[in-house]
Order: structure tokens, then sequence, then C-alpha cells
């Protein structure tokens, strides 16, 4: 299989004074060339410092502990992305081989300046490009996404939220990047600019033929937009599989609760949700994580951690239930 | 129980706040003495928590008034004040600001048990057991514990038995899951239902999310811009979708299984902010892709359709 990313062993959390929150327990996982990639879980389950240690963004407190991610671009190069420091990555593989939309970021256009000096910045800064070219490459960039041109001249605040949203992740694909990490790209949106939002990244993707990483706590967006998708509990990676296998045949308890409570349009059936609340990952368990909330725990899972399994093709699980 | 007649709210902004629009645009509806839930859903901005806010009193109405069984609540006399605020009482989306930070939330409960009802330490502490209970939780999981030793969920459920306290005949409940996970959501949300069923009490739910609304709502009311575009029996707003507006609310709903569809259809919301809180004509004209002339002169009349109420000229 074509990859774009490989992560090994991730470990890594917030290192405070008199405490280590453990939000990446060693997670694995390996992004295909031309497929978007649902990671999902609850708050606080690890799932936007993982997308950070992808990136390479490891600014203290968070530190990485343990374990490998290596970048693959297109051309040819491989990035050691967890031994390479943000400034060096800031360098050489951000925005041109892998970028990151972080969360809340239609907030993070500069409001003093107009739309279209965020687009030339780029081109001038990256591509070397002179500044009145850099107008015209700009329009018909915009064009090609079917945005309106008169956005350029705006000021982040005259657009609206979805429209802000749209033309950050336009920001982010400027350079063609071969990965594209998106943090809750939606959340702050209302549905029908979510809609928007999301169809407008699905796009560029598959106009691009990149790989997007869409890290999302809505299982409703994961089912609608991603091929393969990874599910997190309390920092650590327990099921991952073809999107829509997660759905019709979940493997772990904790995905399997999530999809049933899913409410749905047309249904009224009741729905119940789990018991209980994640575990405290500044004294994380032993054994699996998921064990004091499981409907079918036993005692190996107490004591235990169960490994990441291939019990499906492609379809990998960690959980006891799995292992005879 | 609760009728709301015309109720218009007017914020200014511009300078000095001299440009008016309304929040709240001639809102009419009523919820009857059964117990039932009414969701009010819409998007951020539509005009939801001001609606709220008035309802609860916070906010007097520029125009309008909002009965509560026969009675104006914003013309009540002191001692009337002191019983609509315990028939109605509300649960906000951050549960965390329901309580004081600093102070031991069981204490925090059986202080508001002495002081707005007036109970004796015996029957206080007697009451917060029981609505804890209620809730599904026990007086020593919260004995002597800060606000911020709880989850949000379990925050959220105990700021439930808080709003129990005083046997509210409906409460108003605004974004009350939206900062809960999801595998925690539908209890909270099932535990408005029981509470419906077992004891008869009434809930206005406000959100943005129509699934969650569809699932525990007997009646809906769609909001657009400060007004109410649709409303009626949940089943028939939602599954029918007389207005245009509440088509595309739900087709844009991201739901597993209709994968193919909701990729196909583009869709195009405005990109600049649009002054559509001061249209003359019908809010919703600008984006409405079955607007006539008729949709851009004039206000939209009330049509009824069935047991649904629409705001469109396309059932004139």
């Amino acid at each position: 299989m074509d990859l774009v990313l490989k992560g090994l062993n991730i470990k890594g959390g917030y290192e405070l004074p008199e405490l280590y929150v453990d939000a990446v327990s060693d997670v694995s996982l390996e992004l295909h060339r031309n497929e978007v990639f649902g990671i999902a879980g609850e708050s606080g389950c690890g799932k936007s410092t993982l997308i950070k240690i992808l990136y390479g963004y490891v600014e203290p407190p968070l530190t990485l502990k343990n374990g490998s991610v290596e970048l693959y671009t297109n051309d040819g190069n491989t990035f050691n992305i967890s031994s390479l420091s943000p400034d060096e990555l800031r360098k050489t593989a951000w925005w041109r081989h892998v970028s990151y939309i972080p969360q809340n970021a239609m907030n993070v256009l500069n409001p003093t300046t107009r739309v279209r000096n965020h687009f030339t910045e780029m081109y001038t800064a990256y591509m070397g490009l002179e500044k009145s070219e850099a107008f015209g490459r700009a329009q018909k960039y915009i064009e090609s996404f079917g945005l309106p041109n008169d956005v350029l001249a705006a000021f982040p605040h005259q657009l609206s939220g979805g429209m802000r949203q749209r033309v950050v992740i336009a920001i982010s694909l400027l350079l063609e990047p071969n990965l594209v990490l998106a943090d809750e790209p939606s959340s702050a949106l209302d549905v029908i600019n979510q809609r928007a939002a999301l169809m407008f990244l699905k796009n560029a993707q598959k106009m691009l033929g990149n790989t997007l990483v869409l890290v999302s706590h809505d299982m409703g967006i994961q089912g609608i937009l991603t091929d393969r998708m990874a599910l997190m509990y309390a920092g650590k990676l327990i099921e991952v599989g073809e999107t829509q296998a997660i759905f019709d045949n979940s493997l772990h308890p904790y995905t399997k609760a999530l999809v049933k409570s899913l409410p749905r349009l047309g249904d009224k059936a009741d729905r119940e949700g789990l018991k209980g609340q994640p575990p405290d990952l500044r004294q994380p368990p032993p054994g699996c994580r998921f064990y004091p909330r499981c409907p079918h725990s036993r005692p190996i899972c107490q004591k235990e951690e169960p490994k990441i399994l291939e019990i499906e093709r492609d379809h990998h699980v960690s959980c006891w239930l799995y292992v005879s | 129980m609760l009728e709301a007649k015309n109720v218009t709210r007017f914020f200014g902004y511009g300078f000095l706040g001299r440009v008016k629009f309304p929040a709240v645009d001639r809102v009419t509806f009523h919820m009857e003495n059964n117990p039932k839930i009414l969701t009010v859903a819409g998007e951020s901005g539509c005009g939801k928590t001001t609606l709220a806010r008035i309802l609860l009193g916070f906010l007097k109405p520029n125009e309008g008034t909002v009965f509560y069984k026969g009675r104006s609540i914003h013309h009540l006399r002191r001692k009337e004040r002191k019983w609509f605020r315990k028939e109605v009482q509300a649960i906000f989306q951050d549960p965390y600001g329901t309580f004081n930070p600093l102070k031991k939330v069981d204490a925090y409960l059986f202080g508001t048990a002495k002081n707005l009802l007036g109970m004796s330490h015996e029957q206080a502490s007697a009451r917060t057991e029981e609505v804890l209970g209620f809730v599904g939780l026990f007086i020593k999981d919260i004995m002597g514990k800060n606000p911020n030793e709880f989850s949000g969920g379990q925050v959220q459920r105990i700021s439930i038995a808080r709003a129990l306290l005083p046997e509210p005949r409906l409460i108003l409940a605004d974004e009350p899951v939206s900062m809960i996970d999801a595998s925690l959501r539908m209890n909270v949300l099932n535990m408005f239902k029981e509470l419906k069923k077992k004891q008869g009490i009434s809930f206005i739910y406000i959100t943005h999310d129509l699934a969650t609304a569809y699932y525990i709502s007997d009646e809906i009311a769609i909001m657009y811009r400060g007004m109410i575009v649709e409303e009626g029996p949940a089943d028939e707003v939602l599954l029918g979708q007389h207005h245009p507006y509440t088509k595309a609310l739900v087709s844009s709903l991201p739901e597993p299984g209709k994968r193919e569809k909701w990729l196909k259809e583009m869709v195009n919301p405005p990109g600049m902010e649009v002054k559509e809180f001061l249209a003359p004509n019908c809010k919703y004209a600008d984006i409405c892709q079955k607007k006539s002339e008729k949709c851009l002169k004039e206000k939209p009349a009330v049509f009824e359709v069935g047991k649904v109420k629409v705001a469109c000229w396309l059932y004139e």
C-alpha cells in the first residue's frame, strides 16, 4: 500500500509540574495516499494531541516520550517528523507537504488586513512570486474552488464564519500538500455552513488526490466523509478499519455503544448512553482503559492491556473479547 | 400553560447602537397544560437564546407578551415572582456556570432548598436526596465536592437535580447536551423523557441539533433570523419539511447512510454577513431556491398545512 505517513508506538502527553497527563499512549497508525481518514473519540481522548504530534508541533508542555512519525512525500522524500524541531519543520515540511487546520481555525486570519494579503503572502514567501503576479494567482486559485472573488477584497470580519473557515481551508491547501490534518474543522458552524465547509474539504481532497485526516467527535460526520477511521478512547487507539465496517460491524464495545447511541431522524427507538466516565489520564488505570465502563468486562481486562490485533481484513481492534 | 404572543425584542448595533434589529421577531406559540417537550431549533444567531431569556423573565420584550398560566410574566408582583421562579426552572449549556465554583455542590443544593423553598434542614436534606435520586445519583457521590471535581456530564445531571428542587412544572433547557460527550448525551435526554412521563414536567428544549430534537420532542418550532418559520408535531415538521429552510437544515444533517446524497448536492450559504434581520421581505428569500416575486416584497403570512404552521408564501 502506498503510504503517506507512518506513526509507530507514539507516546506523548503533557508534562506539568509534578504530574504527567498521558494523552496519547502507544498509538501506531498508517495513512494511505488519496484517502479520507477519520479520528473519532470524545473530548479529552487525545485526538487533538495525536494530530499535533503527527504534524510535529510538539512544544512544551507537550512532550513526545516515545515513538516515531515519518512522512513520505510524493516526490520521494522522507521526513522524520518526530526528530525534527518545529523550526526545522516550518522551513521544510509544513505547508509544502503537510498542513494543519487547528480547532477554531476561522479565527486565525489577521483582522487588520484584507483576505487577499493572506494569499499573496503565501505566494511571495513560499513560491517567490512577485506581488503583482501573486494577486492574479490568488484570484484564479479562489475561483478554482468556486468561492466568490469579492472575498479577496474583504476584511475577515466582513465574512461569515462559514466563509472564513473555507478561506482558511483554501490557504492551507495552497501549496498542494500531500497530507492535510484538520482538527474539528466544522464544530463551530451550524449544519448548513458545516456541510459547505466539509464538502469544500472533500472536493479539494478529490481534486488534489491527497490524504485528509479529519478529527471529529461527530460520528455522523465521520460516517459521511471518511473512507477509513480510527477510534480513540482515553489516549489509546481502540479500533481502526474501513468506515463502513466500523458502522455496520463495530467490534469494540465502546464503538458499538457510540454507533448505537447515535440518534437518527425517523427513528424514535430508545437509545442508551454509556454509564460512567473516561478515566483520569493523570493516573491511567492498568489493563484496558475502557474496563470500568465495559458491559463485557472480564477479570483479565483489569490486569492486562489488550494488544491491537487485526481481527478481520483491515479491521483492527484492541479488546480481550477477540482474543481466545 | 405558556403562551407567547407577538414577542419581539430589538437589539441595537452600529455606532452607539442606533441601528435596531429584531433578534426575536413576532414569535407566537403556546404550550398546553399536558406535559410535553417542545423544541426550539435553529442555527447560532437565530435568536433562540434571546427567546429563552425572555421566556424566563430575564429580558423584557419590546413588544408582545408572555403569559404563564394566564399571568404576564414580565408584570408579576413580588409574591407571584417567587411562585414563577419555582414553577419555571432553567438548565443551561455550561453546567459549571450554574454552580458557585467556591462552594461545595451539596452545600449549594441544601442552601437552594432552604432559601428558595423555605425548608428546614431535615426537609432540605430529604428533598436534595430525592432529586438526586431522580437523576441517578446518591448524596454520597456529591458530598463535600467542588463543581470542578465532576465531569461535564455529571455536573449537568446535578444541575438538573438542582432545577428539580422546587418541583417545577416547566423546565427550559438551553443547549443542555452540546458540551456533553456523545456516549453520555443520551442519558441526559432520556432523563428529560422520563421526567416528563413520570412527573409530568414539560420541557422547552433549545438546540441546534435536529437529531436529538427528533428523538425527544413532541413538538418543534424552527427559527430563522428571529422568526419561527415552521412549527408543529416533530414527526410532521422534520419528516415532512414544508419550509425551504427546514428542508435545507434536514438535508444538511450528517447521518451515516445518506453519504451519496449528502455529498452530491452542493450547498452555498452566503459568504458575507448579511443584514437579513432587517429585511422587510421574507428573511430567507436571499438564499431560498424557491423564491418568487412576492417573497422579495412581502413578509410571509402563516399558513396551516395539516397540523403544521408554515410561514412561507409557497403554501398560500
